[in-house]
Protein backbone atom coordinates (compact mmCIF):
# COMPACT_ATOMS: atom_id res chain seq x y z
CA UNK A 1 0.00 0.00 0.00
CA UNK A 2 2.96 2.19 0.75
CA UNK A 3 4.11 1.77 -2.87
CA UNK A 4 0.52 2.59 -4.52
CA UNK A 5 0.21 6.17 -2.22
CA UNK A 6 4.16 6.68 -3.75
CA UNK A 7 3.18 6.14 -6.93
CA UNK A 8 -0.05 7.92 -6.49
CA UNK A 9 1.75 10.91 -4.77
CA UNK A 10 4.27 10.81 -7.88
CA UNK A 11 1.59 10.63 -10.67
CA UNK A 12 -0.68 13.55 -9.26
CA UNK A 13 2.20 15.70 -8.92
CA UNK A 14 1.20 16.34 -5.36
CA UNK A 15 4.03 18.32 -3.14
CA UNK A 16 2.32 19.94 -0.32
CA UNK A 17 1.11 17.12 1.54
CA UNK A 18 0.59 13.37 2.70
CA UNK A 19 -1.92 11.44 0.78
CA UNK A 20 -3.94 8.13 2.76
CA UNK A 21 -5.99 4.97 1.61
CA UNK A 22 -9.11 7.18 2.82
CA UNK A 23 -8.55 9.79 0.59
CA UNK A 24 -11.16 10.65 -2.21
CA UNK A 25 -8.65 11.18 -5.28
CA UNK A 26 -11.03 12.51 -7.50
CA UNK A 27 -11.56 15.83 -5.33
CA UNK A 28 -8.00 15.93 -5.45
CA UNK A 29 -7.05 19.67 -6.52
CA UNK A 30 -4.79 17.66 -8.68
CA UNK A 31 -7.04 15.43 -10.34
CA UNK A 32 -8.53 16.33 -13.28
CA UNK A 33 -8.78 14.30 -17.01
CA UNK A 34 -5.28 14.61 -17.91
CA UNK A 35 -4.59 13.08 -14.60
CA UNK A 36 -6.55 10.59 -15.47
CA UNK A 37 -4.16 9.64 -18.51
CA UNK A 38 -1.33 9.73 -16.07
CA UNK A 39 -2.84 7.29 -13.90
CA UNK A 40 -3.95 5.08 -16.49
CA UNK A 41 -0.07 4.52 -18.01
CA UNK A 42 1.61 4.49 -14.46
CA UNK A 43 -0.75 1.63 -13.31
CA UNK A 44 -0.38 -0.19 -16.38
CA UNK A 45 3.03 0.26 -16.48
CA UNK A 46 3.48 -0.81 -12.19
CA UNK A 47 0.90 -3.49 -12.19
CA UNK A 48 0.26 -4.24 -16.11
CA UNK A 49 -3.00 -3.73 -14.50
CA UNK A 50 -6.33 -1.82 -17.15
CA UNK A 51 -9.36 -0.41 -15.81
CA UNK A 52 -12.36 0.11 -17.93
CA UNK A 53 -13.87 3.23 -17.40
CA UNK A 54 -17.18 2.00 -16.32
CA UNK A 55 -15.62 0.68 -13.21
CA UNK A 56 -13.29 3.33 -13.00
CA UNK A 57 -15.88 5.40 -12.41
CA UNK A 58 -17.44 4.12 -9.82
CA UNK A 59 -13.90 4.15 -7.18
CA UNK A 60 -13.75 6.72 -4.93
CA UNK A 61 -11.21 6.16 -2.17
CA UNK A 62 -7.60 5.30 -2.75
CA UNK A 63 -8.28 1.72 -1.13
CA UNK A 64 -10.57 0.81 -3.51
CA UNK A 65 -8.46 1.78 -6.29
CA UNK A 66 -5.77 -0.66 -4.80
CA UNK A 67 -8.13 -3.26 -4.14
CA UNK A 68 -9.27 -3.20 -7.83
CA UNK A 69 -5.88 -3.11 -8.95
CA UNK A 70 -5.00 -6.07 -6.86
CA UNK A 71 -8.05 -7.79 -7.80
CA UNK A 72 -6.68 -7.84 -11.66
CA UNK A 73 -3.18 -8.15 -11.26
CA UNK B 1 -7.04 -14.31 -37.66
CA UNK B 2 -6.27 -11.87 -40.81
CA UNK B 3 -3.12 -12.01 -41.32
CA UNK B 4 -1.45 -10.96 -44.44
CA UNK B 5 1.63 -11.47 -46.86
CA UNK B 6 2.71 -10.14 -50.36
CA UNK B 7 5.87 -10.39 -52.31
CA UNK B 8 7.76 -7.79 -54.07
CA UNK B 9 4.99 -4.70 -53.79
CA UNK B 10 5.93 -1.66 -52.43
CA UNK B 11 5.15 2.01 -52.12
CA UNK B 12 7.06 3.88 -54.61
CA UNK B 13 6.46 7.33 -53.86
CA UNK B 14 4.30 9.23 -51.60
CA UNK B 15 3.42 12.98 -51.28
CA UNK B 16 1.35 14.93 -48.48
CA UNK B 17 -1.36 18.23 -48.68
CA UNK B 18 -2.01 20.53 -45.75
CA UNK B 19 -4.15 23.26 -45.45
CA UNK B 20 -2.03 26.28 -45.23
CA UNK B 21 -4.58 27.99 -42.50
CA UNK B 22 -2.41 27.24 -39.28
CA UNK B 23 -4.28 27.00 -36.31
CA UNK B 24 -2.14 27.83 -33.15
CA UNK B 25 -3.49 25.59 -29.99
CA UNK B 26 -2.44 27.85 -27.63
CA UNK B 27 -4.30 30.80 -29.16
CA UNK B 28 -6.99 28.73 -29.43
CA UNK B 29 -9.29 30.11 -27.10
CA UNK B 30 -12.41 31.49 -27.99
CA UNK B 31 -14.16 28.75 -25.75
CA UNK B 32 -11.96 28.00 -22.95
CA UNK B 33 -9.60 29.84 -20.44
CA UNK B 34 -6.26 30.26 -21.65
CA UNK B 35 -4.10 28.33 -18.50
CA UNK B 36 -6.93 25.49 -19.08
CA UNK B 37 -5.94 25.20 -22.96
CA UNK B 38 -2.21 25.34 -22.24
CA UNK B 39 -2.24 22.47 -19.94
CA UNK B 40 -4.10 20.18 -22.17
CA UNK B 41 -1.77 21.44 -25.14
CA UNK B 42 0.94 20.41 -23.19
CA UNK B 43 -0.15 17.13 -21.84
CA UNK B 44 -1.25 15.51 -25.79
CA UNK B 45 2.01 18.00 -27.19
CA UNK B 46 -0.62 19.34 -30.09
CA UNK B 47 0.77 23.14 -30.78
CA UNK B 48 -0.35 23.76 -34.09
CA UNK B 49 -3.04 22.44 -36.47
CA UNK B 50 -4.36 22.83 -40.03
CA UNK B 51 -7.58 23.55 -40.86
CA UNK B 52 -9.09 23.36 -44.00
CA UNK B 53 -11.02 26.53 -45.28
CA UNK B 54 -14.22 26.35 -46.56
CA UNK B 55 -14.82 24.69 -49.63
CA UNK B 56 -11.95 22.83 -49.12
CA UNK B 57 -12.70 18.65 -49.05
CA UNK B 58 -10.06 15.93 -48.04
CA UNK B 59 -10.16 15.21 -51.48
CA UNK B 60 -8.97 18.36 -52.56
CA UNK B 61 -6.26 17.72 -50.44
CA UNK B 62 -5.49 14.29 -52.05
CA UNK B 63 -6.13 16.00 -55.12
CA UNK B 64 -3.09 18.46 -54.90
CA UNK B 65 -1.10 15.80 -53.39
CA UNK B 66 -1.60 13.14 -56.06
CA UNK B 67 -0.75 16.15 -58.83
CA UNK B 68 2.44 16.64 -57.30
CA UNK B 69 3.56 12.61 -56.64
CA UNK B 70 2.44 12.01 -60.50
CA UNK B 71 4.41 14.74 -61.13
CA UNK B 72 7.78 14.25 -58.86
CA UNK B 73 7.66 10.35 -59.93
CA UNK B 74 7.19 11.50 -63.86
CA UNK B 75 4.06 9.10 -64.07
CA UNK B 76 1.98 8.27 -67.22
CA UNK B 77 -1.50 8.35 -65.63
CA UNK B 78 -3.19 6.08 -68.49
CA UNK B 79 -0.71 3.59 -66.39
CA UNK B 80 -2.69 3.70 -63.07
CA UNK B 81 -4.92 0.78 -63.18
CA UNK B 82 -5.88 1.23 -59.36
CA UNK B 83 -7.64 4.49 -56.94
CA UNK B 84 -8.48 3.62 -53.59
CA UNK B 85 -9.57 6.57 -51.52
CA UNK B 86 -9.62 6.39 -47.58
CA UNK B 87 -11.58 8.64 -45.78
CA UNK B 88 -14.27 8.94 -43.55
CA UNK B 89 -15.21 12.40 -44.57
CA UNK B 90 -15.81 12.21 -47.85
CA UNK B 91 -17.28 14.47 -50.58
CA UNK B 92 -20.88 13.24 -51.14
CA UNK B 93 -23.03 10.12 -49.67
CA UNK B 94 -22.60 9.36 -53.24
CA UNK B 95 -21.12 8.58 -56.14
CA UNK B 96 -17.47 7.32 -54.41
CA UNK B 97 -15.28 10.16 -54.03
CA UNK B 98 -12.75 7.70 -55.17
CA UNK B 99 -14.95 7.89 -58.82
CA UNK B 100 -14.79 11.41 -59.08
CA UNK B 101 -11.48 12.06 -58.11
CA UNK B 102 -10.57 9.08 -61.16
CA UNK B 103 -11.91 11.50 -63.58
CA UNK B 104 -10.41 14.81 -61.91
CA UNK B 105 -6.81 13.28 -62.02
CA UNK B 106 -7.01 12.12 -65.18
CA UNK B 107 -7.45 8.57 -64.93
CA UNK B 108 -8.66 6.24 -67.39
CA UNK B 109 -11.66 4.29 -67.15
CA UNK B 110 -10.06 0.90 -66.86
CA UNK B 111 -8.59 2.30 -63.51
CA UNK B 112 -11.05 0.07 -60.82
CA UNK B 113 -11.78 3.05 -58.43
CA UNK B 114 -13.57 2.27 -54.74
CA UNK B 115 -13.67 3.70 -51.45
CA UNK B 116 -12.89 2.73 -47.67
CA UNK B 117 -14.74 3.97 -44.90
CA UNK B 118 -12.48 3.77 -41.71
CA UNK B 119 -10.25 6.10 -39.58
CA UNK B 120 -6.74 5.68 -37.74
CA UNK B 121 -6.43 2.51 -38.86
CA UNK B 122 -7.18 3.49 -42.75
CA UNK B 123 -3.93 4.06 -44.03
CA UNK B 124 -2.55 0.48 -43.15
CA UNK B 125 -5.91 -1.34 -44.26
CA UNK B 126 -5.84 0.83 -47.36
CA UNK B 127 -2.75 -0.58 -47.88
CA UNK B 128 -2.98 -4.26 -47.22
CA UNK B 129 -6.01 -4.06 -49.93
CA UNK B 130 -3.97 -2.36 -52.77
CA UNK B 131 -1.18 -4.72 -51.83
CA UNK B 132 -3.98 -7.59 -52.49
CA UNK B 133 -4.83 -6.12 -55.96
CA UNK B 134 -1.42 -5.62 -56.74
CA UNK B 135 -0.67 -8.98 -56.17
CA UNK B 136 -3.21 -10.52 -58.21
CA UNK B 137 -0.94 -9.31 -61.41
CA UNK B 138 -3.36 -7.40 -63.32
CA UNK B 139 -2.33 -4.22 -62.16
CA UNK B 140 0.17 -1.81 -63.16
CA UNK B 141 0.43 0.84 -61.06
CA UNK B 142 -2.22 1.87 -57.72
CA UNK B 143 -2.57 5.22 -56.47
CA UNK B 144 -3.85 5.26 -52.29
CA UNK B 145 -5.76 8.58 -51.87
CA UNK B 146 -6.26 8.90 -47.72
CA UNK B 147 -7.70 12.29 -46.73
CA UNK B 148 -9.44 14.29 -43.46
CA UNK B 149 -11.07 16.86 -42.89
CA UNK B 150 -11.60 16.00 -39.00
CA UNK B 151 -11.37 19.60 -38.09
CA UNK B 152 -15.28 19.47 -38.70
CA UNK B 153 -15.89 16.36 -37.26
CA UNK B 154 -15.66 17.72 -33.46
CA UNK B 155 -17.29 20.58 -31.82
CA UNK B 156 -15.09 23.19 -30.44
CA UNK B 157 -16.90 23.63 -27.12
CA UNK B 158 -16.18 19.76 -26.39
CA UNK B 159 -13.37 19.89 -24.45
CA UNK B 160 -12.10 16.16 -24.63
CA UNK B 161 -11.75 16.99 -28.62
CA UNK B 162 -11.61 20.62 -29.04
CA UNK B 163 -7.79 20.97 -29.15
CA UNK B 164 -6.68 17.71 -31.13
CA UNK B 165 -7.66 16.90 -34.73
CA UNK B 166 -6.68 18.59 -37.91
CA UNK B 167 -6.83 18.23 -41.85
CA UNK B 168 -4.73 16.65 -43.98
CA UNK B 169 -4.15 14.35 -47.27
CA UNK B 170 -1.89 12.23 -48.65
CA UNK B 171 -1.06 10.10 -52.22
CA UNK B 172 0.94 7.08 -52.55
CA UNK B 173 2.12 5.26 -55.55
CA UNK B 174 2.12 1.34 -55.20
CA UNK B 175 4.16 -0.86 -58.00
CA UNK B 176 5.50 -4.44 -58.20
CA UNK B 177 9.34 -4.76 -57.37
CA UNK B 178 11.33 -7.40 -56.84
CA UNK B 179 13.49 -5.16 -54.60
CA UNK B 180 10.46 -4.96 -51.63
CA UNK B 181 11.07 -8.93 -50.90
CA UNK B 182 7.87 -9.66 -48.20
CA UNK B 183 5.69 -7.69 -46.09
CA UNK B 184 3.35 -8.44 -43.51
CA UNK B 185 -0.22 -7.02 -42.50
CA UNK B 186 -2.10 -7.84 -39.30
CA UNK B 187 -5.73 -6.89 -39.42
CA UNK B 188 -8.38 -6.55 -36.80
CA UNK B 189 -11.85 -5.26 -35.48
CA UNK B 190 -13.76 -4.98 -31.87
CA UNK B 191 -17.30 -3.08 -32.90
CA UNK B 192 -18.42 -4.10 -29.45
CA UNK B 193 -16.19 -0.70 -28.57
CA UNK B 194 -18.10 1.07 -31.55
CA UNK B 195 -19.38 3.89 -29.03
CA UNK B 196 -15.75 4.92 -27.87
CA UNK B 197 -15.52 6.93 -30.82
CA UNK B 198 -18.42 8.28 -32.57
CA UNK B 199 -20.75 10.62 -34.21
CA UNK B 200 -24.38 9.32 -33.28
CA UNK B 201 -26.67 11.04 -36.04
CA UNK B 202 -26.39 12.23 -39.88
CA UNK B 203 -26.31 8.70 -40.95
CA UNK B 204 -29.17 6.26 -41.83
CA UNK B 205 -29.39 5.13 -38.05
CA UNK B 206 -30.49 8.70 -37.15
CA UNK B 207 -30.96 10.80 -40.04
CA UNK B 208 -30.37 14.58 -39.83
CA UNK B 209 -32.56 16.67 -38.46
CA UNK B 210 -32.76 20.05 -36.71
CA UNK B 211 -33.09 18.54 -33.19
CA UNK B 212 -29.66 16.56 -33.86
CA UNK B 213 -28.27 19.95 -35.40
CA UNK B 214 -29.28 21.34 -31.93
CA UNK B 215 -26.22 22.03 -29.45
CA UNK B 216 -26.49 20.37 -25.54
CA UNK B 217 -24.75 20.22 -22.63
CA UNK B 218 -23.75 16.74 -22.58
CA UNK B 219 -21.93 16.03 -19.46
CA UNK B 220 -21.35 17.52 -15.86
CA UNK B 221 -18.25 19.14 -17.16
CA UNK B 222 -20.15 21.50 -19.61
CA UNK B 223 -18.99 20.17 -22.30
CA UNK B 224 -21.05 21.14 -25.84
CA UNK B 225 -21.84 19.48 -28.86
CA UNK B 226 -24.51 18.47 -31.15
CA UNK B 227 -25.61 14.90 -32.11
CA UNK B 228 -23.11 15.59 -35.21
CA UNK B 229 -20.54 16.36 -33.44
CA UNK B 230 -17.98 13.51 -32.71
CA UNK B 231 -17.28 12.09 -29.28
CA UNK B 232 -14.31 10.16 -27.93
CA UNK B 233 -13.95 8.22 -24.27
CA UNK B 234 -10.71 9.25 -24.15
CA UNK B 235 -10.05 6.99 -20.71
CA UNK B 236 -11.09 3.81 -22.77
CA UNK B 237 -9.35 4.53 -25.81
CA UNK B 238 -6.50 5.06 -23.96
CA UNK B 239 -6.90 1.73 -22.45
CA UNK B 240 -7.71 -0.14 -25.95
CA UNK B 241 -4.73 0.72 -27.06
CA UNK B 242 -2.57 -0.76 -24.34
CA UNK B 243 -4.32 -3.75 -24.41
CA UNK B 244 -4.40 -4.57 -27.73
CA UNK B 245 -1.42 -2.56 -29.84
CA UNK B 246 1.44 -3.64 -27.82
CA UNK B 247 0.56 -7.36 -28.80
CA UNK B 248 -0.25 -6.86 -32.16
CA UNK B 249 3.24 -4.74 -32.69
CA UNK B 250 5.12 -7.63 -31.50
CA UNK B 251 3.27 -10.62 -33.56
CA UNK B 252 3.87 -8.02 -37.07
CA UNK B 253 7.53 -7.85 -35.75
CA UNK B 254 8.23 -11.35 -35.03
CA UNK B 255 6.67 -12.55 -37.83
CA UNK B 256 7.98 -10.48 -40.30
CA UNK B 257 11.48 -11.82 -38.83
CA UNK B 258 12.53 -8.55 -37.39
CA UNK B 259 13.33 -7.57 -34.21
CA UNK B 260 13.04 -3.46 -32.79
CA UNK B 261 16.28 -3.16 -33.82
CA UNK B 262 16.48 -4.33 -37.74
CA UNK B 263 13.37 -1.59 -38.06
CA UNK B 264 14.82 1.32 -39.47
CA UNK B 265 11.66 3.81 -38.28
CA UNK B 266 8.28 2.62 -36.45
CA UNK B 267 4.89 4.93 -37.38
CA UNK B 268 2.51 5.10 -35.00
CA UNK B 269 -0.97 6.77 -35.46
CA UNK B 270 -0.62 10.40 -34.24
CA UNK B 271 -3.11 10.53 -31.30
CA UNK B 272 -1.50 12.30 -28.91
CA UNK B 273 2.16 12.80 -27.72
CA UNK B 274 1.86 11.54 -24.36
CA UNK B 275 0.31 8.20 -25.16
CA UNK B 276 2.77 7.64 -27.91
CA UNK B 277 5.11 8.62 -25.84
CA UNK B 278 4.10 5.78 -23.40
CA UNK B 279 3.78 3.72 -26.01
CA UNK B 280 7.26 3.63 -26.89
CA UNK B 281 8.81 3.71 -23.39
CA UNK B 282 6.77 0.29 -23.20
CA UNK B 283 7.67 -0.87 -26.72
CA UNK B 284 11.40 -0.17 -25.54
CA UNK B 285 12.22 1.52 -28.75
CA UNK B 286 14.99 3.98 -29.72
CA UNK B 287 13.03 7.77 -29.76
CA UNK B 288 15.38 8.50 -33.07
CA UNK B 289 13.30 5.91 -34.70
CA UNK B 290 10.20 7.10 -33.94
CA UNK B 291 8.94 10.29 -35.92
CA UNK B 292 6.72 12.45 -34.80
CA UNK B 293 4.44 14.92 -35.95
CA UNK B 294 1.93 15.52 -33.66
CA UNK B 295 2.60 18.75 -32.29
CA UNK B 296 2.52 20.27 -36.10
CA UNK B 297 -0.43 18.60 -37.38
CA UNK B 298 -2.63 16.82 -33.98
CA UNK B 299 -4.48 13.86 -34.94
CA UNK B 300 -5.40 14.03 -38.98
CA UNK B 301 -6.96 10.39 -37.86
CA UNK B 302 -6.24 8.19 -41.14
CA UNK B 303 -3.77 11.07 -42.81
CA UNK B 304 -1.28 10.83 -39.54
CA UNK B 305 0.79 8.13 -40.25
CA UNK B 306 1.68 8.74 -44.17
CA UNK B 307 1.57 12.49 -43.18
CA UNK B 308 4.32 11.48 -40.77
CA UNK B 309 6.51 9.39 -43.27
CA UNK B 310 6.22 12.45 -45.75
CA UNK B 311 6.88 15.40 -43.23
CA UNK B 312 9.12 13.88 -40.91
CA UNK B 313 11.12 11.54 -43.15
CA UNK B 314 11.30 13.81 -46.45
CA UNK B 315 15.19 12.98 -47.20
CA UNK B 316 16.24 10.33 -44.98
CA UNK B 317 14.82 7.71 -47.11
CA UNK B 318 17.38 6.67 -49.54
CA UNK B 319 18.00 3.04 -49.71
CA UNK B 320 16.61 0.18 -48.46
CA UNK B 321 14.68 0.82 -45.10
CA UNK B 322 12.09 -1.38 -43.08
CA UNK B 323 9.19 0.06 -41.67
CA UNK B 324 6.62 -0.26 -39.36
CA UNK B 325 3.06 0.85 -39.48
CA UNK B 326 0.68 0.77 -36.65
CA UNK B 327 -2.65 2.49 -37.13
CA UNK B 328 -5.62 2.35 -34.32
CA UNK B 329 -8.87 4.05 -33.87
CA UNK B 330 -12.42 4.47 -34.24
CA UNK B 331 -14.73 1.31 -35.04
CA UNK B 332 -12.59 0.13 -32.52
CA UNK B 333 -10.20 -0.98 -35.76
CA UNK B 334 -6.23 -1.18 -35.50
CA UNK B 335 -3.84 -2.69 -38.02
CA UNK B 336 -0.04 -2.75 -38.17
CA UNK B 337 1.98 -4.07 -40.91
CA UNK B 338 6.25 -4.20 -41.83
CA UNK B 339 6.71 -3.31 -45.13
CA UNK B 340 10.61 -2.67 -47.22
CA UNK B 341 10.93 0.83 -49.11
CA UNK B 342 14.09 0.84 -51.52
CA UNK B 343 14.45 4.75 -52.52
CA UNK B 344 11.13 5.73 -52.00
CA UNK B 345 10.53 9.36 -53.58
CA UNK B 346 9.36 11.36 -50.57
CA UNK B 347 7.95 14.66 -52.33
CA UNK B 348 7.85 17.92 -49.93
CA UNK B 349 5.29 18.92 -47.71
CA UNK B 350 2.66 20.88 -49.80
CA UNK B 351 0.49 23.77 -48.72
CA UNK B 352 -2.42 24.54 -50.19
CA UNK B 353 -4.73 27.29 -50.11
Amino acid sequence: MEDFLQLITEVLEIEDRTITAEDHFKQFDEWDSLARLSLIASIDDQYNVIIDDQTFTKLETLQQLYDEIQGRI
Amino acid sequence: MAKLSFTNIGVTGIAAAVPKNKIINLEYTENFPAEEVKDVIEKVGIYERRFAPAGMCSSDLCFAAANQLISDMAIDRSEIDLLIFVSQTPDYRMPATSVVLQHRLGLGTHCAAFDINLGCSAFVYGLSTVFSFMQSGGFRKALLLDGETRSRVYSPKDRKTAFLFGDGGVAAVVENDPKFGESHFSLHSDGSLSDLIKMDAGGYRMPSSPETLTEKVVDEQGNIRTDEHGYMNGPDVFNFVLKEIPSDFKQVLESSGNTIETIDYFLFHQANDYMNSYLAKKLKLDLSKVPSSIAHFGNTSSVSIPLTWVSQLHGKLDGKKKLLLCGFGVGMSWATAQINIDNCLVSELLEVE
